[in-house]
């Protein structure tokens, strides 16, 4: 047995080092600053200055006294609302139509609406600012052609939160899309058969076949789609907008960044990061907790 | 495969396929109009936003490069997005290894540990992170930017490549180790290879990532010598005297867009394919 002892020695060497180093790392520039941005959110700090003043929760009180971060958090619900609910729409039925069809150049289709999917956000932003721009942009100049004066989208209080979502429905829909897609490919065909046999519509077989197989699948997207679009919606905006006009797109992710950056208030910014995070998760486990399948 | 046509489609299925040809269109439209727009002149572009260029010229590219330095924008991007990957996979490939194959106390809760960390974003902890790198005078350094990006994404990379190593049979390794294959060389030489094609698929997900990377690079690269394309791009357009110049604007715009398509083109049945096995990124 003594001859199993260095073997031992290597393994737990081996283990140590393959994964502590990981592990530190990790701790380092994952676990570490998301404790700090609850830990610094109850200081008044600059950032910069050693001087730093412990004031417990008013950066959170100060918070939601501010009508700017109200405001914001209500744009970042509706862009998160509107986003979600089109792309998983648009993305189910084209996966479905795409699944079942028989079109030949369906896996054309399936190559191209993935696309905008690996594209830089940034490029997607600048895209479609020119896309919306007022008159030298392809939509209006394309309503244009149909008798129709387009608004100013993204300068317009009214209609800048719905050209936004826009484009992030552009970027996400072919990702969600072949998802579901590799979802349907499971489905045992017999069920279908089944279904014909009993003469349903494919309308009905898409309520009571399809979408209860998909559940689970629809699920794990929605709470990922809400963390995924939460993140990328501070790229658009910052590249689209930059929250204006008038503040009428800030979203919580550029509020909290131009309190830490433009303002140098690094507490405050703290506070509203941890707002975001707990947001984040909120809305996870919310979404999570609304699709709980029932008994179908 | 069943994509046969028996016979001709149905009066449904027209509908279906122009459905789909619109949206196509709405897709693939914008980068075209994109692409072909990045060889007109300004005047070009401002007489008329849907006409094709009269002379497909390079002088937006020239302008692009000479002015606004994409060329340097570009290579950074480059030097950063292999270095990432290298940081990411030298760190990832133990810890997924050792979580996946090997049996110790406490296997279960690192791993569950490490997992929590793909509902952290680094949209939020980009300012303890800024705070840090400033307070050790590390901002404005690609090398340091690659180590963040690999350490941000060690939790999704791990899930993944965790994922792919649990499926090989013991067997293999069983046998290298009869051959005298300590635990490095049973990673390179069976553990990698085998798992070729799953790695693939975590190489090209982390390019995209690292290449498309905006929120971190912005905060932390103030330099613009050390500008990365999107964040290049970014303040191009930012910077009022170059919003003018459309043509090197596109141009730019084309740049970025040149190396993910590519990949793209010569991938996507890889990536699509990943995304089945590899489920979702965060």
């Amino acid at each position: 047995m003594t001859s199993l002892k260095p073997k031992l020695g290597t393994r737990q060497l081996f283990i140590v080092f393959g994964l502590g180093i990981p592990l530190v790392v990790y701790c380092l520039f994952v676990v570490g600053p998301t404790l700090s941005i609850f830990l610094e959110s109850l200081f008044r700090w600059n950032g910069l200055s050693p001087n730093k003043k412990f004031v417990g929760l008013k950066n959170y009180t100060d918070l939601f006294g501010n009508p700017m971060f109200l405001s914001a958090i209500s744009h970042t619900v509706f862009l998160l609302l509107v986003s979600t609910a089109v792309t998983m729409g648009i993305a189910i039925f084209f996966a479905v139509t795409l699944v079942q069809s028989r079109l030949p150049e369906r896996g054309i289709f399936r190559v191209m609406f993935f696309f905008p999917n690996v594209l830089s956000v940034v490029v997607i932003g600048i895209i479609f600012r020119y896309v919306y721009a007022p008159n030298t942009g392809i939509l209006n100049s394309a309503l244009e052609a149909f008798g129709i004066e387009g608004p100013i989208w993204l300068g317009d209080a009214r209609t800048v939160l719905w050209a936004i979502s826009g484009a992030m429905v552009w970027q996400a829909m072919g990702y969600y899309m072949l998802i579901y897609m590799a979802g349907l490919d499971d489905i045992p065909p017999s069920l279908y058969e089944a279904a014909d046999l009993d003469g349903a519509s494919k309308f009905r077989q898409f309520i009571h076949i399809t979408i209860p197989m998909l559940w689970d699948i629809i699920r794990v997207t929605l709470v990922f789609y809400i963390i995924s679009s939460l993140n990328l919606s501070f790229t658009f905006v910052r590249i689209m907008t930059d929250a204006g006009p008038n503040k009428a797109s800030e979203v919580l992710l550029t509020f909290m960044y131009d309190q830490a950056f433009e303002n140098g208030n690094f507490g405050y910014a703290m506070a509203a990061a941890f707002v975001i995070f707990v947001l984040s998760f909120g809305l996870a486990l919310l979404s999570d907790k609304l699709t709980e399948r029932k008994d179908f | 495969m069943g994509a046969h046509l028996k016979g001709r489609l149905s009066p449904g299925e027209w509908v279906v396929r122009c459905l789909l040809a619109i949206s196509a269109l709405v897709i693939i439209f914008p980068l075209l109009w994109t692409f072909y727009t990045s060889f007109k002149t300004n005047e070009e572009f401002l007489g008329s936003i849907w006409s094709l260029p009269k002379v497909w010229n390079w002088d937006n590219y020239i302008r692009a490069f000479e002015v606004a330095k994409i060329g340097s924008y570009f290579i950074n991007s480059i030097f950063l997005t292999l270095m990432a990957i290298a940081f990411m996979f030298l760190m990832g490939l133990p810890a997924a290894y050792i979580l996946s194959r090997m049996e110790f106390r406490f296997r279960k809760v690192i791993f569950a540990f490490f997992m929590s960390g793909m509902f952290i974003s680094t949209t939020y902890t980009v300012l303890p992170i800024f705070l840090m790198l400033n307070k050790v005078k590390l901002l404005n350094n690609l090398p340091v930017l690659a180590f963040v990006y690999a350490a941000t994404t060690l939790s999704y990379n791990i899930f993944l490549m965790a994922g792919f190593f649990r499926g090989i049979s013991k067997d293999y390794e069983d046998a290298a180790e009869i051959d005298g294959c300590g635990y490095l060389q049973k990673i390179g030489l069976v553990i990698v290879p085998l798992s070729r094609s799953g790695l693939f698929v975590v190489v090209l997900f982390a390019f995209m990532s690292y290449w498309n990377e905006y929120v971190l690079g912005f905060t932390v690269l103030r330099d613009r010598a050390l500008m990365t394309l999107p964040i290049g791009l970014a303040n191009l357009m930012e910077i009022q005297q170059f919003a003018t110049d459309w043509g090197a604007m596109f141009a730019g715009l084309v740049t970025v867009m040149i190396p993910t398509m590519l990949v793209y083109i010569f991938v996507q049945k890889y990536l699509t394919a990943g995304i089945s096995i590899g489920g979702l990124k965060g």
